[in-house]
């Protein structure tokens, strides 16, 4: 496979014409996965041994959480696309998925605080990994704040890559605080390569599809997103034109 | 039907409500603004091209 393919898709054109033909079926892919991955969840897997009936806000908690942290770390990856290459999609998509990642943080730390409640006894702790994640969240909100509050793009563009880059301390933080300190309620990864620490298989196949379901859900929102951004921006171009030839 | 939750109905039914909500008001925030964008784009186009 040819990698330098992939740079024809930095031409809006191209993107907008790719994203048309894949975009519905991304979507449809999304919406299927997510109902199935819920409604087996939900109504056809047992109560934990432990935790009860509260095990079924895994298939929510989980893979937010996933998301909030691999949504931060996509728009790493096209912040620093475009602070090298200077492409404007690749800033455009890391503008388009951070008010995703902001909701998929938020769900993260609701359904803990729902999870917490009945299990810790307390909806909220400064545990390394929900303080982590809080701090996540606020990083969110600074992001999409700074996008709005400059009106120059490039220059918009620039800034928020270089917080995003600070950013991603705290994304990594999140998904490795547990490990980092050996303090705090928040258990340990529910999904890892080595089976031993899975949740149990009747939990983890749902999980699966669920996980599968908002990944595809956060591909389709940002692409439908970063479609609106080039828009937005080839609209502005326009005006400020029309502008100066008035 | 929804299966016996117990003691914990509230916090596990709020999690579904509250995560479907927030899911349900991006999709439609995100289409919305598609739909609104696409149009002015389009009505800025067709000006522009009417003025020559």
């Amino acid at each position: 496979m040819n990698l330098n393919a992939l740079w024809e898709y930095a031409n809006p054109k191209k993107f907008i014409a790719t994203t048309d033909r894949v975009l519905p079926f991304v979507a449809w892919m999304a919406a299927l996965l997510l109902v199935t991955g819920l409604v087996w969840g939900f109504f056809f897997t047992p109560d934990d041994y432990k935790q009860g009936a509260t095990v079924k806000i895994i298939y929510l908690h989980v893979p937010a959480a996933l998301m909030a942290i691999n949504a931060w770390l996509m728009m790493l990856v096209t912040s620093l696309v475009w602070i090298v290459r200077r492409h404007h999609v690749s800033a455009l998509a890391a503008r388009a998925a951070a008010p995703v990642g902001m909701v998929m943080t938020l769900i993260a730390l609701a359904t803990g605080a729902l999870w917490g409640q009945p299990m810790w006894g307390t909806w909220w702790a400064w545990d390394p990994r929900l303080t982590s994640f809080l701090v996540l969240f606020l990083f969110y909100l600074g992001y999409i704040a700074l996008w709005e509050a400059i009106e120059n793009d490039d220059t918009a563009a620039d800034l928020t890559s270089i917080l995003c880059l600070v950013g991603s301390v705290f994304a990594l933080l999140s998904r490795y605080a547990v490990n980092f300190w050996n303090q705090g309620l928040h258990q340990g990864a529910s999904l890892s390569l080595d089976k031993k620490e899975n949740v149990a298989d009747v939990f983890w196949y749902p999980l699966v599809v669920t996980i599968a379901g908002f990944v595809l859900l956060f591909v389709a929102l940002v692409l439908m997103r970063t479609r609106t951004e080039i828009r937005a921006r080839r609209m502005r171009a326009l005006l400020a034109r029309e502008r100066m030839q008035a | 039907m929804i299966p016996d939750l117990g003691k914990y109905a509230v916090p596990v039914l709020a999690s579904y409500g509250v995560s479907l909500l927030l899911i349900a008001g991006l999709v439609w925030a995100s289409l919305r603004r598609s739909a609104r964008i696409k149009r002015a784009l389009e009505e800025t186009e067709s000006r522009r091209k009417s003025n020559g």
